[in-house]
């Protein structure tokens, strides 16, 4: 047993889901019991989400147990296949259902020949992987069924149209999906990217994409992968077995995007013969760096010159705390004094990426380890996640989110991307106001704060009103933010009834009255 | 309690419907009680749950942990006896609480792990109280997690012996009027947790006089508060001594501590003395129990407890409404009233005044229709305020319909119905299919509804006003005092907020 009181990374079903989810015409079902939904309320809320979740539960109670769960989960699939006709039903285990042990698999098997829709089992172990290694492998299974079904389905002409390579350049985008952090943002960002290199976006998965159309995966020409965490295994399986090249350089910051666009160069012209790519796009690196980001000027501007050797700690999911180390190091002159990640699983490339950039690396999912580190370190800002927002609000140092878990102020409704040369802009911006924010902090404490108004409203009436020691003890009670709203009131309610004393009873009449 | 005629009609569904996991009510209990350490014994998928839902609270280094099971747990290679341990020693080392609050989930059911066995000779190791609460998915919904914490918490509560503490109290009375300034701090209080016959403001002018600083509001250091809230919740109990004697009344439910006081306050006004709360504000402070002390729930969600009260501790239970809108009130009070011999006064007058300062609210609802889909149960106390209110109600949805604990607050519902004449009876529906639910919901058309946050912006997508239902577990709501908070929340989608600009 641990004692948690946090995690930075949800179970495993979570990233099921959130794969699930984003494809059109895919529904969940979860076997699991009541209460356990509560990816529906994180997508409705944190999303805002127009569209019902397509996500029920098949619940497991006192009677499932006794029975089985079988005939329930069966006759869930079913229904569903029927209200919502669903390309495919995936069902997801959950922690309780790993114990419970019963052959979902056999369940699957069985719903299946009565649907109309492809019923899929999540082959994912709760207790073996988290919610970004669950969501890369139910990822990497969607699409490895889907090839593999249609390569036995049509006929050998067919098929061989089907892989046939598109006539321009074209790839795919793999890993964009709902609940990541910017994610939308950042796919528009690249559709926009690509285009400019003259590339054709051929599909997007899974957000938005059709499980059908899963099938014209291998008539792109590559496929870029632009987050770590998820759609490497979907990139390894397409390598394997369709010989297609992928891009895993997130392209994030100027040397990020650059080193990006270069790989594709070398993609195209090594494996595809194209001619003088690496020499257009490098002009395009130029154009871009020089003209359409600003994030090259600022790092030579005297605004980044104030910055040169602050000490800043990051920490996040990898992507985004190797490209921001990356980033603040190379970019603007900022010192890294620790790099960290909560993603264990993937720590020895994390180690190997930061090296060099970084006075220290931490691997840890003990949040509270990163915040003795932080107040051990006492760095002039913090880029982290919503946890580390909060850790240093206790320290009173300034911080910007760049990485999951994140809260729904994480889900503007501006454009917001972190890849691409605007995505350069967004973080050139929030390094910049994170760090003025800490020293405008500083100037108002050096010298003396705000210039302060006499709160002229206090002490006039009070006097001529006598509080009870009750009635004081339960205005201290009330939160300070409405304290004075609340005795206000009530002074005014006394005084319109004559009353001098103001006891308890007076003050709940006076809320009753005025509300 | 009465029959129910034909008026109701009760049905059931298949039971797919979205409400929190019941270990959310750590959330609010361990901000009641606060000297408690909540350990809620389960998976990554719990501890998921509680972070997501209970968002900034947790980073208040809230008074609740997970102890997460790993793989080894599940396939029993460690001792859980040992595991809990070294956990509960490390609480204890880190936060020394006055009880340990195991919360059992569907994991540690599925295990059988016998938490209720290993609990007992934990807590006589470790000398801290542990009580153990099974608030998992298995069996119950959302609120239901606060039922199976206090049943648990009822066996834990002091044992009353009436003919006892009426000698203290007469021994009290005495001692009181001879020597008042004699009393020292420590006497005062032993005294004062036995029965309630001193007004502690003896305490506070003593403490004034031995040079300590008076408390002025706002100046209070965090101990200061403390004790003031300790000496003030006792005062507000106890403050007027009987006028006339009536059997101990201990009313069970967690709430804010003003909405508790409110509601305190609101029996004192009949001459009724409250002795106790389940759940009080401290674990040391938990009201005494047994043969002839009366009980009354505030809340309709807490049928164990109730059922604990009555069969373990041979509480006589009130069954009464719930003190849920100006109705509710004055019918809980009432049936108190009744069952302690008093007869109450000028309950017409201060309902009557209620429903008057709530007029403009009602305005807005007047005629609008209603459609509960089933979360919290406090369903059945809202459908009925809101139709006396003169709203329609379509459907209330519950995710668990106890009849018998709640057969008072049916039967009020149904003389609602009557009263308000209200053309379409409404159709309880319990365990309800959400599917279901939205496909009537598009079918009927309703003006608002009442729903859990999964589906509260899909629907507003849709053009159907919504209000999400778990804010009215977190809401005051309760008492005279608060039937504006409920039609706060009511009224805000029907209000201004319905923008719909030209483009």
């Amino acid at each position: 047993m641990k004692l948690a009181y946090w995690m930075y990374c949800g179970p495993a079903h979570i990233g099921t889901l959130r794969v699930a989810s984003s494809f059109k015409g895919v529904h969940s079902l979860m076997h699991a019991p009541l209460g356990d939904d509560y990816f529906n309320v994180m997508r409705s809320m944190l999303e805002r989400e127009r569209d019902f979740t397509p996500v029920t539960a098949s619940i497991v109670d006192r009677h499932v147990l006794a029975r089985g769960s079988q005939e329930k989960v069966v006759e869930n699939i079913t229904r569903k296949d029927k209200e919502e006709r669903p390309d495919l039903i995936v069902l997801t285990p959950t922690c309780t259902s790993s114990i419970l042990v019963e052959d979902l698999g056999n369940f699957v098997e069985r719903a299946a020949m009565e649907s109309n829709s492809d019923v899929l089992l999540a082959d994912v172990n709760h207790y073996r992987v988290n919610e970004l290694q669950a969501a890369d492998r139910t990822l990497e299974q969607i699409v490895r069924f889907y090839l593999e079904k249609t390569k036995k389905n049509v006929s050998g002409e067919e098929w061989q149209n089907l892989i046939t390579k598109t006539e321009k350049p074209s790839a795919n985008i793999i890993g964009i999906f709902t609940l990541g952090f910017h994610n939308f943002h950042d796919c528009s960002e690249l559709k926009r990217l690509l285009t400019n290199l003259g590339i054709e976006v051929n599909e997007i998965i899974p957000e938005g994409g059709k499980v059908t159309n899963l099938k014209n995966l291998p008539k792109a020409w590559f496929n870029l992968i632009p987050y770590r965490e998820v759609g490497l295994m979907t990139a390894y399986y397409l390598e394997k077995e369709f010989q297609m090249p992928y891009v895993d350089i997130t392209p994030m910051g100027l040397a990020g995007t650059a080193a990006c666009i270069r790989r594709i160069a070398k993609i195209l012209e090594e494996n595809f013969n194209l001619q003088n790519k690496k020499t257009v796009y490098e002009d395009y690196i130029q154009q871009q760096t020089k003209f359409v980001s600003q994030a090259a000027w600022f790092a030579r501007s005297i605004d980044c010159q104030n910055l040169t050797g602050k000490k800043v700690v990051v920490f996040g999911d990898v992507t985004h705390v190797v490209c921001m180390t990356k980033i603040l190091v190379c970019e603007m002159g900022i010192r890294v004094a620790c790099a960290g990640t909560y993603c264990k699983h993937d720590a020895d490339w994390f180690r190997e990426q930061v090296w060099g950039f970084t006075d220290e690396v931490l691997i840890t999912d003990d949040h509270t380890q990163v915040s003795e580190m932080i107040a051990r370190i006492e760095p002039d800002c913090v880029f982290g996640t919503q946890m580390e927002r909060h850790i240093s609000k206790k320290w009173e140092i300034p911080c910007g989110v760049i990485s999951a878990p994140i809260h729904i102020q994480n889900f503007p409704l501006g454009y917001r991307p972190f890849l691409g040369y605007e995505g350069t802009n967004q973080i050139a911006d929030l390094v910049y106001n994170s760090f003025t924010l800490g020293m405008e902090d500083h100037l108002l404490k050096l010298f003396g704060g705000h210039d302060t108004k006499l709160n002229i409203n206090t002490n006039e009436k009070e006097n001529s009103l006598n509080w009870t020691v009750e009635a004081q003890q339960e205005l201290s009670r009330i939160p300070g933010f409405v304290r004075n709203k609340v005795k206000r009131n009530v002074q005014k309610y006394a005084e319109q009834n004559h009353l001098t004393e103001i006891t308890v009873e007076v003050m709940y009449a006076a809320k009753e009255s005025i509300g | 309690m009465s029959t129910l005629t034909e008026t109701v009609k009760f049905e059931c569904e298949t039971g797919n419907y979205h409400t929190f996991c019941p270990i959310s009510c750590v959330a609010w209990l361990y901000q009641k009680i606060e000297d408690s350490f909540f350990l809620v014994i389960g998976t990554k998928t719990c501890g998921y749950f509680l972070q997501n839902s209970l968002g900034v609270m947790l980073f208040a280094e809230p008074r609740y942990a997970m102890a997460e099971l790993e793989e080894a747990d599940i396939s029993a290679q460690f001792n859980d006896y040992k595991e809990l341990k070294r956990l509960c020693l490390q609480i204890q080392q880190d936060r020394n609480p006055s009880v340990i609050v195991w919360i059992g989930t569907c994991t540690t059911e599925l295990l059988k792990l016998d938490l209720e066995g290993m609990a007992p000779s934990l807590e006589a190791e470790i000398g801290i109280p542990i009580v153990v609460a099974r608030a998992n998915g298995l069996d119950y919904a959302f609120t239901q997690g606060e039922d199976t914490v206090l049943a648990s918490m009822a066996n834990r509560c002091p044992e009353k012996n009436l003919q006892n503490t009426s000698q203290i109290q007469e021994q009290l009375k005495k001692t009181e009027v001879e020597n008042k300034t004699f009393f020292d701090e420590k006497m005062t209080s032993t005294l004062l947790n036995k029965s309630g016959a001193p007004t502690p403001l003896v305490k506070f002018k003593n403490l004034k006089k031995s040079g300590d600083p008076t408390p002025l509001p706002g100046s209070l250091s965090p101990s200061d508060v403390k004790e003031n809230q300790k000496i003030e919740s006792q005062s507000l109990t106890n403050n007027k001594i009987l006028k006339k004697e009536h059997p101990p009344l201990v009313l069970f439910g967690s709430l804010p501590s003003i909405v508790a006081n409110q509601l305190t306050m609101e029996l004192r006004h009949q001459n009724i003395t409250v002795s106790g709360w389940l759940p009080s504000n401290r674990y040391g402070d938990l009201p005494e129990l047994g043969e002839g002390v009366f009980v009354c729930g505030v809340n309709p969600f807490l049928s164990r407890t109730a059922m604990t009260l009555m069969r373990r501790r041979k509480c006589k239970l009130i069954g009464a409404p719930f003190p849920i809108g100006p109705d509710g009130t004055r019918a809980w009070i009432e049936k108190i009233c009744n069952a302690l011999n008093v007869v109450p006064q000028g309950l017409d007058e201060r309902e009557a005044k209620n429903w008057q300062g709530l007029e403009d609210y009602l305005k807005i609802i007047r005629g609008k229709s209603v459609f509960f889909m089933g979360d919290n149960i406090l369903e059945i106390s809202l459908a009925r305020f809101l139709m006396r209110c003169g709203m329609t109600v379509l459907e209330i949805g519950i995710p668990y319909m106890d009849k018998r604990f709640q057969a008072a607050e049916l039967a009020l519902l149904e003389e609602t119905c009557q009263q308000m004449s209200h053309s379409n009876p409404p159709r309880i529906v319990e365990r309800p299919d959400n599917h279901s639910q939205i496909n009537r919901i598009r079918a009927l058309l309703p003006d608002l509804v009442i729903t859990g946050m999964a589906h509260a912006n899909p629907l507003q997508a849709r053009g159907i006003k919504t209000k999400w239902s778990t804010e009215f577990t977190f809401a005051p709501i309760h008492g005279f005092v608060n039937a504006r908070a409920i039609l706060e929340l009511v009224t805000r989608p029907l209000r201004g907020t319905s923008v719909s600009p030209v483009y």
